[in-house]
């Protein structure tokens, strides 16, 4: 990975004492309808200490580049958003991983907080830092976790990293907190869709009461050519994306046992 | 039946106010569109004759038809049919399906064009008539234009006057017919020209003459009826008349005049009075109300006027600007939507997508759900509706009886018109400030007293003074243009059967435009933010720029630019405040460019935003193709920014979004829809055009045009099949920033 993984935990010390109220943005989308509910204010940040093989945002994972962006601008487009937002719609933030800025997103969502706009952290939930912790149990209105395998080995073939571990204990840090939360999962086949991996979904978290949603995702190979523009090597360019069949077998066997499952 | 004792009485059984009707007597429909029914046998059988007849008229060159020894009016044609066993409502222009006819008083030369495109010639004795006897608008347009006003008008300044075609957007109160029956109005119309008494100014001869045109335009009106066995002078005795009769009155201002824009007003609810008070009597059934109203959409998808080529590049596709408005809340607060609402939106299914009627929705934050629901469904479906902002329209000019002329253009039925006036290039207006005064293409100077800019970079302060400068001129031009064409308009090609049923002496406004604002503010924004370099021929024209540094751009909701947007505009409007109009008329200005943003681009050298020369404008307000990155709220934000008291003739965006961007589900992509309206409407935004496409869909009609003869585009105000548009404005609309989710 171009920053390598134990580099990253400097980037955020460093990061967050050099840009005090500034966010490294990546890019902004003000007309978020798949992350979350309602219409969305996406940031999505730069950087992330993953490097997932089917990454849809490759541009974002380098610790270099993205915009420094004051986090009272961020607000105010917030702001100029409200009467969009309806009863659910809100902020989001997203990435790359949104945690790695979790110094600064704090008195972001506070300011948000204050005018009355729901939050959101898509996150791979693995930073376990202070502030991380925090946006997890107390500010953040809601959390999406991504659940990218079922076992370490997993966890580290398509991220590069072991993790698995630390991300159970910040989605437990939340259930905790009996704050709502949402799952993510995508479906790749051979890789996440056996049953066996599907039943440990059920056995790890149907009893889980804040957890709201689970959102399974399908595979696809729609970043492909943010890879191809960086000189980055695509791995997962075998996998097929799923079958129809392959979907509906994985709802149908997941939807019993949570309270929500949607197919994105 | 003797409406007075079946209706609710008031006000308007002493005067003509068709508003007061409406108010005593609607039933507002809350619920959702399940009640709907499908086409009658009848009707499918009426509109599979025109869906042929329509493709007849594609392959034959966008002519199916023409009558060239005949001058249109009321009652030059025989009754036409589609299929007269078949037909609950009657009435065609001419005696043919989509037979054109010729109406020379705009301009004789545009019917000769029009023809000779055609290998066609009108009649000799038109043709001698109009050559030596008979004056038309053109005429006397230019008899009256100065050599100034030429110079705007030919370098691109000015551009798309009504001085050579009529000017429409004048919404005659059709439903005064069927409300009251013309031996009524004429009454009225009577007893008004008796009040208009001396001293006889000009402008108390002028009403006297124009009422005595009304009044024969009244009874030609009955006449015309006549010709298709319709008692017309009385009032509509059931909901089958009350269609039938506004559609006459409808009928009667398409066979006299072919303003650019004949729209049509609000008449469902008005209409629906008569189907509930029908349907309750057990006299219809549901099944019958929309047979009616898809038999009276389908003449409207009918109408037809004589245009040449070249009036295609400022008004593609042929549109005729049916526009009818529907839904918006009363002034007590009650809604407006009534199941006649519906009604008319389901002909998008009955009958299939279509431009036109340019179905215009009045969107107000308190319109029942169901309804909200099913136009974002139809708007998903179809992309052949737009939407304005009830709640700002009707507050600010506190009414609630209005139409929409044209495209964005709000006008309260009956009691107000207005001046149509095309509009002003400001980017080459900007161009001026630049370039001392003179056209950047040619060197001709427009205005003086512009000094020249020395430097190397462009300096805002400066820029700004000059274009201050530039704005004042090309108002006053622009003002002296237009009095002169609604002179001579009123003189030689007046609306006698649309004036017929306003209200004498009603309220004008007279309807100024802008093009290219969004390239104005980027060009002022890089000025400001970024350095900007003029690269100058050796007559120091300005050939193109040299941008060091980025700079914010118009489209972002980024208030260092979208306010110089809304300065500008604001700026220029009372510019044009402060200059007398003809007839008194109230100056307001449009951020709309229909599709001439196309023909504006091209006659409009490089710009300081670093847009090239002969490059295509956005249209309307919007911002400029793939410079607002921040998704679509963030753009939506910028052009609700403009203030509506500013440009109270409208401003006008489209919204083109690819379906999944609005959500993962059917659903949730209504929702999402419903909530991008509301909350656009909630910044006080004005218009909204709503396009739900993928581009494959567009790549694939312009490959295969004969596979979606019904594909609806909405451009500027308006909608248009997209297989009938050049090639060039197909790439135009390709080229639009579809937004699309990450
Ligand atoms: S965690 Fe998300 S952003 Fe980071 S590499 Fe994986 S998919 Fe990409």
């Amino acid at each position: 990975m171009p920053a390598g993984l134990n580099c990253w935990h400097a980037f955020v010390l460093n990061s967050m004492s050099s840009t005090e109220n500034k966010l490294i943005v990546h890019s902004i989308e003000s007309f978020g309808t798949h992350d979350g509910p309602g219409i969305r204010l996406v940031v999505f940040l730069q950087g992330c200490n993953l490097q997932c093989k089917y990454c849809q945002n490759a541009d974002t994972i380098a610790l270099k580049g993205g915009t420094p962006t004051e986090m009272e601008s961020l607000v105010k487009r917030a702001v100029n958003m409200k009467t969009y937002f309806g009863d659910d719609g809100g902020v989001t933030v997203s990435g790359g991983e949104p945690m790695l800025q979790s110094k600064v997103l704090i008195p972001f969502f506070e300011a948000l907080k204050k005018e009355g706009i729901h939050t959101n952290i898509d996150t791979n939930g693995l930073i376990r830092i202070p502030e991380a912790k925090q946006l997890i149990s107390e500010l953040s209105d809601l959390v999406m976790f991504d659940v990218k395998a079922t076992t370490e080995e997993g966890f580290k073939t398509i991220t590069g990293a072991k993790g698995l571990g630390r991300l159970l204990e910040n989605i437990q840090l939340r259930e905790q907190s009996k704050k709502p939360y949402w799952l993510r999962y995508v479906l790749v086949p051979d890789y996440t869709d056996s049953e066996e991996s599907l039943r440990w979904l059920i056995e790890t978290f149907s009893g889980n009461k804040y957890l709201e949603k689970l959102e399974i995702l399908p595979y696809h190979k729609l970043g492909i050519y943010k890879w191809e523009s960086l000189g980055m090597d695509y791995q997962f360019k075998e996998i097929k994306e799923n079958t129809p069949e392959q979907i509906e077998r994985a709802f149908e066997m997941l939807k019993p046992h949570f309270k929500d499952v949607i197919v994105k | 039946m003797d409406l007075e004792n079946t209706f609710k009485t008031g006000r308007w059984c002493k005067v003509i106010e068709v508003k007061d009707f409406v108010t005593l007597n609607i039933t507002p429909y809350t619920g959702d569109h399940k009640f709907l029914e499908g086409p009658t046998a009848r009707t499918s059988k009426l509109w599979d004759i025109c869906k042929e007849a329509l493709k007849e008229e594609r392959q034959n060159n966008g002519l199916r038809d023409v009558d060239v020894n005949v001058v249109s009016g009321l009652t030059a044609f025989e009754a036409g049919y589609i299929d007269k066993e078949s037909e609950v409502i009657v009435g065609l222009q001419t005696d043919k399906l989509l037979k054109r006819a010729m109406k020379p008083y705009g301009g004789y030369n545009v019917v000769k064009k029009a023809l000779s495109e055609h290998g066609l010639k009108p009649n000799p004795i038109i043709h001698e008539s109009f050559s030596k006897y008979t004056k038309t608008h053109n005429d006397g347009v230019f008899d009256a234009y100065t050599d100034e006003i030429r110079k705007f008008r030919s370098l691109g300044f000015l551009t798309g006057l009504p001085d050579n075609y009529a000017r429409g957007r004048i919404i005659g109160d059709y439903r005064r017919v069927a409300l009251y029956g013309i031996n009524r109005l004429i009454e009225a119309k009577k007893e008004d020209l008796q009040k208009i008494t001396g001293p006889m100014s000009d402008a108390t001869i002028r009403l006297r003459e124009e009422v005595s045109e009304q009044i024969r335009a009244l009874s030609d009106m009955i006449e015309m009826g006549n010709i298709y066995g319709l008692d017309l002078s009385r009032p509509a005795q059931n909901a089958q008349e009350a269609v039938q009769w506004t559609y006459m009155a409808y009928l009667a201002a398409v066979k006299e005049q072919d303003g650019a824009a004949m729209s049509l007003g609000s008449v469902s609810s008005f209409l629906d009075i008569f189907i509930e008070k029908d349907i309750q009597d057990g006299k219809i059934t549901e099944t019958d109300a929309q047979e009616y109203i898809d038999q009276f959409v389908m003449k409207l998808r009918m109408v037809r006027h004589l245009r040449m080529e070249a009036y295609d590049q400022i008004f593609a596709g042929d549109p005729t600007w049916v526009t009818e408005s529907i839904g918006g809340l009363l002034i007590d607060g009650r809604s407006k939507v009534t199941k006649t609402s519906f009604r008319f939106l389901n002909t998008l299914y009955n009958l299939g997508p279509s431009p036109e009627p340019n179905i215009t929705i009045l969107w107000s934050k308190n319109l029942p759900k169901g309804f909200k629901d099913y136009c974002a469904k139809v708007s998903i479906e179809t992309s052949s509706i737009q939407y304005e902002n009830d709640d700002l329209m009707r507050t600010s000019s506190n009414c609630d009886d209005y139409g929409i002329a044209c495209c964005v253009s709000m006008q309260e039925l009956g009691k107000h018109i207005q001046f149509f006036g095309a509009r002003t290039n400001l980017a080459k207006t900007l161009l001026l400030a630049i370039n001392s005064g003179r056209c950047e293409n040619t060197g001709t100077q427009m205005v003086d007293g512009i000094p020249f800019i020395e430097e190397e970079y462009l300096d805002y302060d400066k820029v700004i003074a000059n274009f201050k400068i530039a704005m004042k001129e090309v108002a006053r031009v622009y003002n002296e243009a237009m009095n002169i064409i609604h002179f001579m308009h009123d003189k030689y090609y007046y609306e006698k059967a649309q004036m017929a049923l306003i209200d004498t002496n009603p309220k004008i406004n007279i309807a100024y435009g802008i093009a290219g604002l969004s390239i104005v503010a980027d060009s002022l924004s890089a000025i400001k933010h970024a350095k900007v370099k003029p690269i100058r021929d050796e007559n120091g024209l300005t050939v193109d720029f040299e941008i060091e540094g980025d700079f914010p751009k118009y489209g972002n909701d980024d208030d260092r630019v979208d306010h110089i947007a809304r300065d500008v505009v604001e700026h220029f409007n009372l510019e044009l405040e402060k200059l007398p109009v003809y007839k008194n008329a109230m100056p307001t200005m449009s951020v709309l460019t229909i599709t001439s943003n196309v023909v504006y681009g091209k006659k409009t050298g490089a710009t300081p935003d670093g847009r090239a020369k002969g490059v295509a404008f956005a249209p309307g307000a919007n911002p400029m193709h793939g410079r607002d990155t921040h998704g679509v709220i963030a753009s939506l934000n910028s052009v609700a920014k403009i203030d509506y008291k500013d440009s109270k003739d409208g401003i006008s965006n489209t919204l083109s979004v690819v379906p999944k961007s609005l959500g993962a589900t059917p659903e949730m992509r209504i929702e999402n829809l419903v909530r991008t309206l509301d909350g656009y409407f909630g910044c006080n935004a004005q218009h909204l055009n709503v396009n739900v496409l993928d581009r494959d869909t567009l790549l694939h009609a312009m490959e295969h045009p004969e596979d979606h003869p019904q594909l609806t585009i909405r451009v500027s105000g308006y909608a248009v099949n997209f297989v009938r548009l050049t090639r060039e404005q197909q790439q135009e609309v390709l080229t639009r920033s579809f937004h699309e989710t990450m």
